[in-house]
C-alpha cells in the first residue's frame, strides 16, 4: 500500500503538488501570507479594478457550443465529470448573446463561414475565439479541397490555436488555461 | 447465392427483354445495365413483382468515365429484405442526356437524385426539386467530375471593409503535392540508373 492515510489529509492528495498539498497555504506562499495578514489587520482587501475584472472573467468563461467534425466529441469530453471543465468555471452555453468564448472545432466549410461569421458577430464584447484541431487551424486533411476553408482565421480573428487532430480533451483544457492566462495578461477594460 | 441471382436476372430478362442490356453476377453480386429509358419501369417491376421485392432503395449514385462517349453512369442499388438479395442497376448518361427520375417510386431517390446531380451535372426529368443538396450555395461546377479541379474555383475570406464573407479565386500558398506511399520492401522498383542492363539473375 502506497498510501498513508495518518500524513495525508482526505481529499489534499486531488490538489496540484506545486502547491503543496500537505501543507497548508499559509505556510510557505508569502502572496497568501501578506494577504491574510493584512485582512486580519484592516478588515478588506484593496485591489485594482482591472485585476477584479480579469478575475472575474477568467472565472466564468462561458463558451458556445460550435462542434463543427469530431473535434466537437473531445470538446464534449473535456466539458464531462473526467476533465470537468467546470472546476474552472467554463460551462458550455447554446446562445452566442450570452458566450464569452467560441470553439471552433472541427473542419470548416465555405457554406458553413458565413454562419460562423454572423454568430461572432452576435457575441458580446470581450470576445475570444479557440481555433481547435488541424481543419479549423489551416484545413488540415481537407486543404486542398475545393469545399474547405484553409484555416478558421480566414474568417475570424482567433486567440488560440489548439493542433492536433483531433486534439485530446486534455489539449482543449491545456488550450482554455492559456486562454485565461492570456485575458490576464493583455485585459484590459476601455475607458 | 450465385444461382439465385442469376435466377433472379433470367426472371428480370423474361418480364422486361426489352429493357436489360446485359447482366453478370461478379463475387456474388448481380450488376444489370439497363436502357436509359426504361429505367422507371424497371424500378417498377423490381418493386412490385413477387419474386423481386425490392423495397427498399439503398443508394443512387453517378460515375464519371471522361474518355466514353456517353460519359456517366448512374447506378441504383436496391436492397429485398424479405428475400435476402440485393441487386445493382446501371444507365448510362451523356452529358446533356436527361435520367427519368424515381422519386414517385421510392421517396428515398428524391434527396439521392439531387446528389448526384450536385457531383456530376446529370439531370432527372421530373423530379420533384432538383436543386443542389450539399454544395455551396450559388456553386458552380461539378465536383466529381474528372476534369473539376481538386481545390476548385474560389475561396472564401471575411472581408472587413464589407463587413462580410466573400468569395475570391483560390490562392494556394503551397501547391498539391502526389507523395508515392510505395515502400521498396512492398512492391515498388526503384531501379537505379544502369541496373536496368542486368536482367539475369546474380551469379
Amino acid at each position: 500500500m502506497g498510501m498513508t492515510p495518518d500524513k495525508v489529509a482526505y481529499g489534499t492528495a486531488a490538489r496540484s503538488t506545486i502547491e503543496g498539498a500537505h501543507t497548508p497555504p499559509t505556510d510557505n506562499d508569502p502572496y497568501f501570507r501578506a494577504m491574510n495578514l493584512e485582512l486580519a489587520d484592516k478588515g478588506f482587501l484593496t485591489a485594482s479594478a482591472d485585476a477584479l475584472i480579469n478575475w472575474a472573467r477568467t472565472g466564468s468563461m462561458m463558451w458556445m457550443t460550435f462542434g463543427l467534425a469530431c473535434c466537437g466529441v473531445e470538446m464534449m469530453q473535456a466539458n464531462m465529470p473526467r476533465y470537468d471543465l467546470e472546476r474552472f468555471g467554463i460551462a458550455p452555453r447554446a446562445s452566442p448573446r450570452q458566450s464569452d468564448v467560441m470553439i471552433v472545432a472541427g473542419t470548416l466549410t465555405n457554406k458553413m463561414a458565413p454562419a460562423l461569421r454572423k454568430l461572432y458577430d452576435q457575441m458580446p464584447e470581450p470576445r475570444y475565439v479557440i481555433s481547435m484541431g488541424s481543419c479549423a487551424n489551416g484545413g488540415g486533411y481537407y486543404h486542398y479541397s475545393y469545399a474547405v476553408v484553409r484555416g478558421c482565421d480566414r474568417i475570424v480573428p482567433v486567440d488560440i490555436y489548439i493542433p492536433g487532430c483531433p486534439p485530446t480533451a486534455e489539449a482543449l483544457v491545456y488550450g482554455l488555461m492559456l486562454l485565461q492566462r492570456k485575458i490576464r495578461r493583455t485585459g484590459n477594460i476601455d475607458r | 447465392m450465385d444461382d439465385k441471382l442469376s435466377a433472379l436476372a433470367q426472371h428480370l430478362k423474361a418480364a422486361l427483354p426489352e429493357a436489360v442490356r446485359a447482366d453478370q453476377v461478379v463475387n456474388g453480386e448481380l450488376t444489370v445495365a439497363i436502357e436509359p429509358g426504361e429505367i422507371v419501369r424497371v424500378l417498377k417491376f423490381l418493386r412490385d413483382d413477387q419474386t423481386c421485392d425490392f423495397k427498399i432503395l439503398v443508394d443512387i449514385c453517378g460515375v464519371d468515365w471522361p474518355q466514353r462517349e456517353k460519359r456517366f453512369n448512374v447506378v441504383y442499388h436496391l436492397l429485398s429484405i424479405t428475400k435476402n438479395q440485393r441487386i445493382r442497376l446501371k444507365v448510362e448518361a451523356g452529358e446533356g442526356d436527361a435520367i427519368a427520375s424515381c422519386a414517385a417510386l421510392y421517396p428515398a431517390a428524391n434527396w439521392f437524385e439531387r446528389e448526384t446531380f450536385d457531383m456530376y451535372g446529370i439531370v432527372f426529368a421530373d423530379h420533384p426539386d432538383l436543386r443542389r443538396i450539399l454544395t455551396d450555395y450559388g456553386f458552380s461546377g461539378y465536383p466529381l467530375r474528372k476534369d473539376f479541379p481538386l481545390t476548385g474555383y474560389v475561396e472564401v475570406r471575411y472581408d472587413d471593409e464589407l463587413k462580410r464573407v466573400v468569395y475570391q479565386p483560390v490562392q494556394l500558398v503551397q501547391e498539391f503535392r502526389d507523395f508515392d506511399f510505395m515502400s521498396p520492401w512492398e512492391g515498388a522498383r526503384h531501379v537505379l540508373p544502369g541496373d536496368e542492363k542486368a536482367k539475369g539473375e546474380a551469379k
